[in-house]
């Protein structure tokens, strides 16, 4: 996938089938000026997540959101920035076919949080970009691998913990982002715990990046129309663009 | 750096079964380590902790030592006289359900804990369903002067208050979940982020043959105390000295685990009994979940579904990896009963041997008694059951049952 290198890089991230428009809100994200668009593909069993994506997660099941439902909507956008799908190792083990079901429906890279470096080799070098993870407890040798083998960009998780909104940037974020940006030629995105534009940009200073995930699928859930949606992303792009 | 450069593979065809499955943890396709990044250093910390500690004759000695003391190992092989009488067969059981606690969960629990003390941490966190691991890690935890945390199901709390009460008596933290179900899967989820940001200090007891390397492994190795104990009581309780049949239920595993590990390298039929609605080797399919690669209940779209057995024990979608590769090998077979016949089973077995079971290891005597009744089991077979629990906890729902 092809990220911009002119700006800091926004990715925001909207569970899919979480709410009936989810795709009006996916395209209010992409006019506040995402540059790229995470789409979590709900899974029961969300062991990474904190109580608000769990909660969207929920929802979405419990609205009957499917595999192929999400994936026939996804198209629709596709073709405007680049989509990744986000999900957990379950949906991505047990069908030969997931992987180009998604690139046939237009997303551009896969992120799974529980598929680390032993176990992703056969998911590498298929049709979607594998973005691989790292976390503060990394080490630099696991580092060099992360950053040799992932794919489109890092996601350089900042806190030992789940996702969700915290008061402040984690002290792990600074570390881990010097760490991965000395050797990684990919862009470096931030996520986990980030939520205001204040922390969204001090974020933007350590790396290439930001995604923001909990801050907005609360605000959708709490009913946030697609235009409070997209007022609230342009907060934090104008942010991390003043920086 | 060797060991970070990894490929594509399986792992090489082994001679032993039930050996070591390797760092990457693979029982033939199945196993592995399917964490998050933030969790690989807390897993291998326990997998490097415990190869060293397996390997070191002090580490083996004081848990014997403590399985004799404080579990009450060894346990006896008891001829079920009555019933083989009844069923033409010739029936062992193997009386875990006489082990402090009431469950051969506190086998794996006491070596769990241990481990977790010579690695130098102050805290075990652990999920429960039933409440048997919990109350085995809860009295683990007081043995040893660590503190301990319990996810539990909120909709299971409510269904085993008296567990609850058991484990807050011995000083354990018990925790409600309350998403999903609100029973054992969404309470080791649940587990599972709690440990995500808890590695530094506490140590993660599993309570099954399920989880990421290394815990489907040790969980083994720390059960195989039941199957090495009835093999050697075999040798003297059998003129055959190898029965022809070794009957384990199975909801995770782990007591058919460390049962089968005592007697794979014999000619010995292993057959794991699973619950008709937790049946995750018998109606499952390929998927990953709590870090393991092996078999779950799943529905079309790969959402993992609830597991439905009158043994809350048994209420996992899923199975653990090793079960899965002794199936595909064919060196082992799993079945299932449903409710109906592990409530009779029960009171047969009360009624003819005077010792209540638990709903979980019914199950095991349920197909016993329907394998000697449909030829199944030949006439005059020798059988070792793992009598895995006792029926205690299961005494108020069994009231209104009958």
């Amino acid at each position: 996938m092809k990220l911009p290198s002119d700006h800091k890089i926004l990715m925001p991230y909207l569970t899919g089938g979480a709410v009936a428009d989810w795709t009006d809100h996916l395209r209010a994200l992409i006019d506040a000026g995402a540059d790229a668009i995470e789409i979590g593909l709900p899974f029961s069993d969300p062991t990474l997540d904190g109580a608000t994506i769990q909660e969207a997660t929920h929802a979405a099941l419990t609205r009957g959101a499917t595999l192929r439902g999400i994936l026939t909507r996804v198209s629709e956008v596709a073709g405007t920035v680049p989509l990744v799908a986000s999900t957990y190792a379950n949906l991505v083990v047990r069908d030969r076919d997931f992987c180009g079901n998604l690139r046939d429906a237009g997303f551009d890279g896969l992120i799974v949080p529980d598929l680390p470096l032993e176990e992703c080799a056969e998911f590498e070098n298929q049709d979607l970009d594998l973005v691989l993870l790292a976390s503060p407890a990394t080490t630099d040798e696991r580092l060099d691998e992360i950053a040799r083998r992932s794919r489109g960009f890092v996601y350089a998780v900042t806190v030992m913990g789940t996702t969700g909104e915290r008061e402040t940037l984690a002290a792990s974020a600074a570390d881990l982002a010097r760490r991965l940006t000395n050797r990684c030629e990919l862009p470096v995105l931030l996520g986990f715990g980030i939520s205001t534009p204040a922390q969204a940009a001090q974020a933007a200073q350590l790396a290439d990046g930001v995604v923001i995930g909990a801050a907005i699928m609360r605000r959708v859930l709490d009913g946030a129309g697609p235009a409070e949606l997209g007022a609230y992303l342009r907060s934090i792009r104008e942010a991390m663009d003043e920086g | 750096m060797g060991d970070l450069l990894i490929r594509p593979h399986r792992a090489p065809a082994r001679v032993q079964l039930m050996d070591d499955p390797g760092p990457l943890g693979r029982f033939g396709e199945y196993g592995g380590r399917y964490v998050p990044e933030s969790l690989i250093g807390a897993c291998r910390q326990v997998e490097e902790a415990f190869r060293s500690a397996w390997a070191d004759p002090a580490f083996r000695n004081q848990l014997a030592g403590l399985l004799a003391t404080h579990v009450g190992r060894p346990t006896p092989l008891t001829p079920a006289v009555r019933l083989s009488a009844e069923l033409g067969v010739t029936l062992l059981l193997k009386r875990e359900d006489l082990t402090h606690t009431g469950s051969h969960k506190i086998n794996n629990v006491i070596g769990q804990a241990l481990l977790a003390t010579r690695m130098g941490h102050k805290r075990l966190i652990a999920e429960t369903g039933a409440g048997q691991h919990g109350v085995a890690t809860a009295t683990a935890a007081a043995m040893f002067g660590l503190s301990a945390t319990v996810f539990m199901g909120e909709r299971d709390i409510e269904r085993q208050a008296l567990n609850v009460f058991r484990m807050r008596m011995l000083g354990a933290e018990v925790v409600p979940v309350r998403t999903g179900a609100r029973t054992l899967k969404d309470a080791t989820s649940e587990a599972m982020r709690h440990w995500v940001g808890a590695t530094e200090d506490s140590y993660y007891c599993m309570g099954s043959v399920l989880g990421p390397m290394p815990y489907p492994w040790m969980v083994r190795e720390f059960q195989r105390v039941i199957g090495d104990e009835a093999r050697r009581q075999c040798a003297t309780a059998l003129p055959t000295a190898v029965p022809d049949y070794v009957v384990a239920c199975v909801g995770g595993g782990s007591n058919a685990a460390g049962t089968f590990a005592g007697f794979v390298d014999t000619t010995a039929k292993l057959v794991g009994v699973e619950a008709e609605g937790g049946a995750g080797a018998s109606r499952g399919t390929l998927g990953v979940l709590h870090g393991v690669r092996s078999m779950f209940l799943q529905d079309d779209d790969g959402q993992v579904l609830e597991a439905h057995s009158i043994a809350a024990g048994l209420d996992y979608p899923g199975i653990g990896p090793e079960h899965v590769h002794l199936r595909d090998l064919g060196r082992a077979r799993y079945v299932t009963v449903d409710d109906a016949e592990v409530v009779e089973a029960v009171v047969r077995l009360a009624r003819t041997e005077g010792i209540v079971a638990a709903l979980e290891s019914a199950h095991a005597v349920a197909w016993v008694i329907r394998a000697a009744a449909d030829g199944t089991l030949p006439a005059g077979s020798t059988v070792v059951l793992t009598l895995s629990g006792r029926g205690d906890k299961d005494i108020s729902a069994l009231k209104e049952l009958l």
